[in-house]
């Protein structure tokens, strides 16, 4: 009996972003779609304890949540035909459309159009991010909200805003035409991204690291992938998530973060790892390359070495150099100097990191005091650590940092 | 197909050019917002548009009391006012939006886009 209950949990957690997508799609209304799956999930675990869990459970959910949105449609229908009139010109409407859930082809896959209606540049970020874990993710509110650290009523209000936009000014429900897909897939793969951030640094003082999203953008970002096989970008993203994720394990030590240079290499996951690779080198071969790309690359330098001293710094630098002729950004400039350190020394490293506009930063407080601290200058590294704590809430990050700081003379 | 407001945003103030800086720059503005309107026609987006007075021509009238007040210039005291507006019918968001980067770029304005709730 709890075995069936945990099975359903499962398997819907599994199924929702396909059935959101595909209800979403036929019956041209996000809410309609939440409450049949709703619906069906409840009929599921009435019916499954005794029957057993179906051989094809997702194409059961379904059939299932099918018949009862277009049970809620009839019953709506009789009540208020013009609302019903409303609801057949919408862009997003096809009712009539029965087309089965299995996906004809990757393209055409419900979850992509979804994952684009998601991810609108129309929408706040935050509601892109909090819409894609509620509706693709199967997340529920409270999660995303715990996620976040913020209360579950503002996750909620987030979710219904981004929600009543997308009906009321008609956001479509379609992959995106050829000539806006690189711009638009940039903002897909960009919410994937800061998910994972969020997840393997969190910003508040909760868990420093959150498993739950790092495998869910990993998670998602597969999706994306298996839907759009020839896209390298996909493929550096999943490659940059997979040799981030696989170091998770020996970044934390004792609830405090583990540069690196410190980590036991043997902690490291040795599976995604060899997973990670092969993207970065299928990425190569297509020779189309992008942020995430060059971001997995150097990852994928960082995993190769047996040591930290084995590491090959010059290729690490020539990758920046790269990075930053497409994003000649700040951040990029910082961790390239980080790099540099390692190659020319941290004098020269130092004055690179100087010219950066980044005191707010706690990242850019952290790499100078390293710097200052190789260099012998204790009094100004001391004042450099102390502005990097000021500047994190992040509970293993200030650890690391105030034992560095202890460690001075 | 829905309704779209899309309403350009601009200074209150007005130099003699209309804030664009010279003759020219506000000839070749009012040309090419010419080209885009002729264009919403063709492509049959046209529903309505204007160029507004500046906002100190405005008068605010409440007339929920007995007699209506009058009030003499806008309804909020701001530096940034609508200039002026289209009325667009499109099928989705992403036309509209296409539409008012446009517009946008011919009117040389910031353009906000705001479906309509229904027409009366």
């Amino acid at each position: 009996m709890q075995d069936t209950t945990e099975a359903v949990a499962r398997v819907f957690r599994e199924e929702y972003g396909r059935l959101i997508a595909s209800l979403a799609r036929r019956f041209g209304d996000i809410d309609i779609a939440q409450e049949a799956a709703g619906e069906a999930l409840v009929a599921a675990l009435e019916r499954w304890p005794k029957s057993g869990v179906p051989p094809n459970p997702g194409g059961w959910l379904t059939i299932t949540a099918g018949n009862r949105a277009i049970d809620r449609i009839r019953r709506e229908k009789q009540r208020d035909s013009k609302h019903q009139a409303a609801f057949m010109s919408s862009p997003m409407s096809s009712a009539q459309d029965d087309t089965p859930h299995e996906h004809t082809g990757p393209v055409q896959d419900d979850r992509l159009r979804l994952l684009f209606t998601c991810c609108h540049p129309a929408l706040a970020p935050e509601g892109q991010i909090a819409l894609t874990l509620r509706l693709l993710g199967g997340l529920t509110v409270a999660e995303i909200a715990q996620a976040f650290l913020v209360p579950e009523t503002t996750m909620a209000q987030r979710i219904t805003r981004a929600k009543k936009k997308i009906a009321a000014t008609k956001v479509p429900y379609r992959v995106p035409e050829t000539a806006d897909l690189p711009e638009r897939l940039g903002g897909v793969l960009t919410v994937l991204f800061l998910i994972f951030n969020e997840g393997y640094l969190a910003t508040g003082d909760g868990d420093p690291v959150r498993a739950e999203l790092t495998g869910e953008a990993i998670r998602l970002t597969r999706v994306l992938r298996q839907l759009l096989p020839e896209e390298p970008e996909v493929a550096g993203l999943l490659g940059l998530q997979l040799l981030t994720e696989a170091r998770r394990e020996a970044r934390v030590r004792n609830g405090q973060l583990v540069p690196l240079g410190e980590q036991d290499r043997a902690g490291w996951d040795r599976a995604l790892i060899a997973e990670g690779h092969d993207l970065v080198r299928e990425c190569l071969a297509i020779n189309r390359p992008g942020r995430y790309q060059i971001l997995a690359a150097i990852n994928a330098v960082h995993t190769d070495a047996p040591t930290a001293s084995d590491t090959e710094w010059s290729q690490v630098v020539a990758l920046y150099d790269q990075l930053t002729r497409l994003d000649p950004s700040p951040i990029v400039a910082l961790n390239r100097a980080v790099a540099v350190a390692e190659l020319d020394g941290p004098e020269v490293a130092l004055t690179l990191v100087d010219r950066l506009p980044l005191t707010g930063y706690h990242a850019w407080h952290a790499a100078r005091a390293d710097m200052l601290c190789r260099l012998g200058r204790n009094a100004e590294t001391k004042e450099s650590y102390d502005a990097a704590i000021a500047a994190t809430q992040n509970s293993a990050e200030r650890a690391y940092l105030s034992r560095k700081r202890g460690e001075l003379v | 197909m829905t309704h779209y407001l899309l309403t350009v945003h601009g200074s209150a103030e007005r130099d003699e050019f209309g804030n664009y800086g010279s003759k020219e720059e506000m000839e070749e503005a009012f040309a090419a917002t010419g080209a885009f309107n002729d264009k919403l026609h063709a492509d049959g987006y046209w529903v309505f548009a204007g160029g507004l007075q500046a906002a100190s021509t405005a008068t605010v009238v409440d007339g929920q009391g007995e007699t209506p007040v009058m009030t003499d210039g806008p309804y909020l005291e701001t530096k940034e006012v609508i200039g002026g507006f289209w009325v667009i019918e499109a099928p989705d968001l992403d036309v509209a939006l296409k539409l008012a980067a446009e517009g946008s770029k011919a009117c040389r304005g910031k353009v906000e886009v705001r479906p309509f709730d229904g027409l009366a």
